[in-house]
C-alpha cells in the first residue's frame, strides 16, 4: 500500500526538502558586522514607526491616586544628570523659535500664567524601573498656542542647560497631558529634578522628559534627535 | 493522517525501510527561525535586564542577580533594545505564521493536546522518569509531547503579550491592567523567558536521548523507521 521507492531518490527528496531551509539563513545577515548596525537601525525604526502608529492622541495614560504616590524622596535623580547645571533661576526665560508666529524670550510667569494642569502618572525609565510622581505645569498645548506654534509642523526640539538635548513628535506635544512642568508633589521643581522647567509625558519613556529647558523651537525637520537617541535608544519610544 | 508514509529500499541490500514525512516546510522554517529569534530575544532581554536587575524599587535597589555580560547580546542598554525591538518583529511574525499554516491545513491535530489525550500522559510520565512500561506510540508526537509543545506555544503567545504590556503600558493598557499593571507586566514577562528556558532544557534533552533520525526530520520533514510505524 506504501509507495517504495529506492534509497538514492529518497536521499535526493530529502536533500531537497533540507535546501528549502535556506531562507533561514538569511537571519544570518545579522552576523555580519558590516550590515549589523543598518538592520537593527531599520528594525528599530519599524518598531518607531509601530510606536507613532499605535499612538491615540485622545487615549489618556492611566491617573493614579495621592496614596498610591510613590514619596519624593524616593523619585530617582538620573544618575546621567548634572544635579546642578548652574541655571540662573531668577533671570531663566526660554528662548522660543522656529515655525511660531511670536518667537523670543519666554519668562516662568508667562508660563505659570497658563491653566496649571496637576496629573499623578508613572513615569517609566528605559532602565526598566517605574515610579509614580505628582506633576504640575501648564499642557504644552497651550504654551504652543500662546507662542503661535504652527502645529502642522512635525516636531518640537528643546535644548537643556546641561548639554542634553531632546526632540517630541507634534501629535505628542499636543497630548492633554504633556506638560511644561514647573511643579512636582505641589512644590516648585527642585534644581535636581530640572527648575525651573522641564517636560512631563507620561505618553513617554523618561529620557524624552528632558530637563533644565531653555529653549524650544518648532521644527520640520531634524538635524539631531536626543542626547540618547543619537547614541542608539528609539527616537520615539511611546508607551 | 497528515503524513506521507514510503518504503525506502536498499538497491544494494534490498533491505527496506520505512519512512514518514512528519514535518511541512512552514513548521520546520518556523522552527528554526523561531529559534534563532528566541535565543536572541533571550540574550538582548537579558542585557536590558541588566540595566535594572530588580523588580523593586530604584531607591533603594536591591539586585535580583547579577547576569553576566557574557550571556547577553547588545553591549549596553541601548544596544540590547535595538536587537530585541527587532527581532520581536521576527518572534512575532514566525509564531503568527505558523498558527496559521496550522490552523489552514488543520496540521494542527498532529500537536494540539486534546482531552483525550489526557490520559496518555502519565504512563509516559512514568516511562520516563523509568518506573513504568512503555506505552504503545500510535502518532507522531505521544501525548505528553503533545502537552509539552501546546504549552510552550501558549507560553510563546504570553511571552508577546507580556512584551507588548512592557512595551506599550498606554497604548495597550488592557493588557497591562490585565497582569496588574506596567510593573507586574515586566515581572510576568520576565517569568514567561524562564518557563520557555524551561521547556527548552527538557527539549533539548529529549533531542539528544532520541538520536539522529528524530533530530533529521526538523530538518528534512521526513523520519527514518518512526516507532509508531514498527511492524
Amino acid at each position: 500500500m506504501d509507495a517504495r521507492i529506492d534509497s538514492r531518490k529518497f536521499k535526493k527528496v530529502t536533500r531537497r526538502e533540507l535546501f528549502k531551509l535556506a531562507p533561514v539563513l538569511a537571519v544570518g545577515a545579522f552576523a555580519i558586522p558590516k550590515l549589523q548596525e543598518p538592520l537593527l537601525k531599520t528594525g528599530l525604526g519599524f518598531s518607531d514607526w509601530a510606536s507613532a502608529r499605535l499612538f491615540r492622541s485622545g487615549h489618556l495614560a492611566t491617573t493614579f491616586a495621592d496614596s498610591q504616590l510613590t514619596p519624593f524622596e524616593k523619585f530617582p535623580i538620573n544618575g546621567y544628570d548634572v544635579e546642578d547645571p548652574d541655571v540662573d533661576l531668577e533671570n531663566w526665560t526660554l528662548a522660543v523659535g522656529g515655525a511660531v508666529q511670536k518667537p523670543g524670550e519666554y519668562k516662568l510667569a508667562q508660563i505659570q500664567a497658563l491653566p496649571r494642569m496637576r496629573q499623578n502618572t508613572r513615569h517609566v525609565c528605559v532602565e526598566g524601573w517605574d515610579v509614580i510622581g505628582r506633576f504640575g505645569g501648564a499642557r504644552l498645548s497651550d504654551f504652543l498656542t500662546l507662542i503661535g506654534a504652527d502645529t502642522s509642523a512635525r516636531f518640537i526640539t528643546v535644548e537643556c542647560a546641561d548639554d542634553y538635548y531632546e526632540s517630541l513628535d507634534m501629535a505628542t506635544a499636543l497630548h492633554p497631558q504633556t506638560l511644561l512642568c514647573y511643579e512636582m508633589y505641589n512644590r516648585p521643581l527642585t534644581r535636581e529634578h530640572g527648575a525651573p522647567v522641564r517636560l512631563n509625558i507620561p505618553t513617554k519613556i523618561g529620557y524624552k522628559q528632558a530637563k533644565y529647558l531653555t529653549s524650544l523651537k518648532v521644527a520640520n525637520v531634524l538635524d539631531r534627535v536626543g542626547y540618547w537617541e543619537d547614541q542608539g535608544y528609539s527616537s520615539f519610544y511611546g508607551l | 493522517m497528515s503524513e506521507a508514509v514510503v518504503e525506502v529500499e536498499s538497491p544494494k541490500t534490498g533491505e527496506v525501510e520505512l519512512a514518514a514525512y512528519e514535518h511541512p516546510w512552514v513548521v520546520r522554517f518556523c522552527h528554526w527561525l523561531n529559534a534563532v529569534a528566541l535565543l536572541v530575544m533571550v540574550a538582548s532581554g537579558f542585557q536590558i535586564f541588566r540595566a535594572f536587575p530588580s523588580f523593586g524599587a530604584k531607591i533603594p535597589q536591591k539586585d535580583l542577580l547579577h547576569w553576566p555580560q557574557a550571556f547577553a547580546l547588545g553591549g549596553w542598554l541601548g544596544g540590547g533594545l535595538q536587537w530585541h525591538l527587532t527581532f520581536m518583529w521576527i518572534y512575532i511574525a514566525t509564531g503568527v505564521f505558523y498558527l496559521g499554516y496550522q490552523l489552514f491545513s488543520r496540521n494542527y491535530r498532529q500537536v494540539l493536546f486534546m482531552p483525550r489525550d489526557i490520559s496518555g500522559v502519565w504512563p509516559m510520565m512514568r516511562y520516563y522518569f523509568f518506573f513504568g512500561p512503555k506505552p504503545v506510540v500510535r502518532e507522531v508526537y505521544n501525548p505528553l509531547q503533545k502537552l509539552a509543545y501546546t504549552s510552550v506555544l501558549g507560553l510563546g503567545f504570553l511571552s508577546v503579550a507580556t512584551g507588548l504590556a512592557v512595551w506599550k503600558p498606554i497604548q495597550f493598557s488592557w493588557l497591562a491592567w490585565m497582569m496588574g499593571g506596567f510593573h507586574w507586566a515586566r515581572i510576568w514577562h520576565f517569568a514567561v523567558m524562564w518557563a520557555i528556558l524551561f521547556f527548552l532544557l527538557g527539549h533539548l534533552v529529549m533531542v539528544v536521548l532520541h538520536g539522529w533520525n528524530n533530530f533529521a526530520s526538523m530538518l528534512t520533514g521526513w523520519k527514518k523507521n518512526p516507532e509508531y510505524l514498527e511492524r
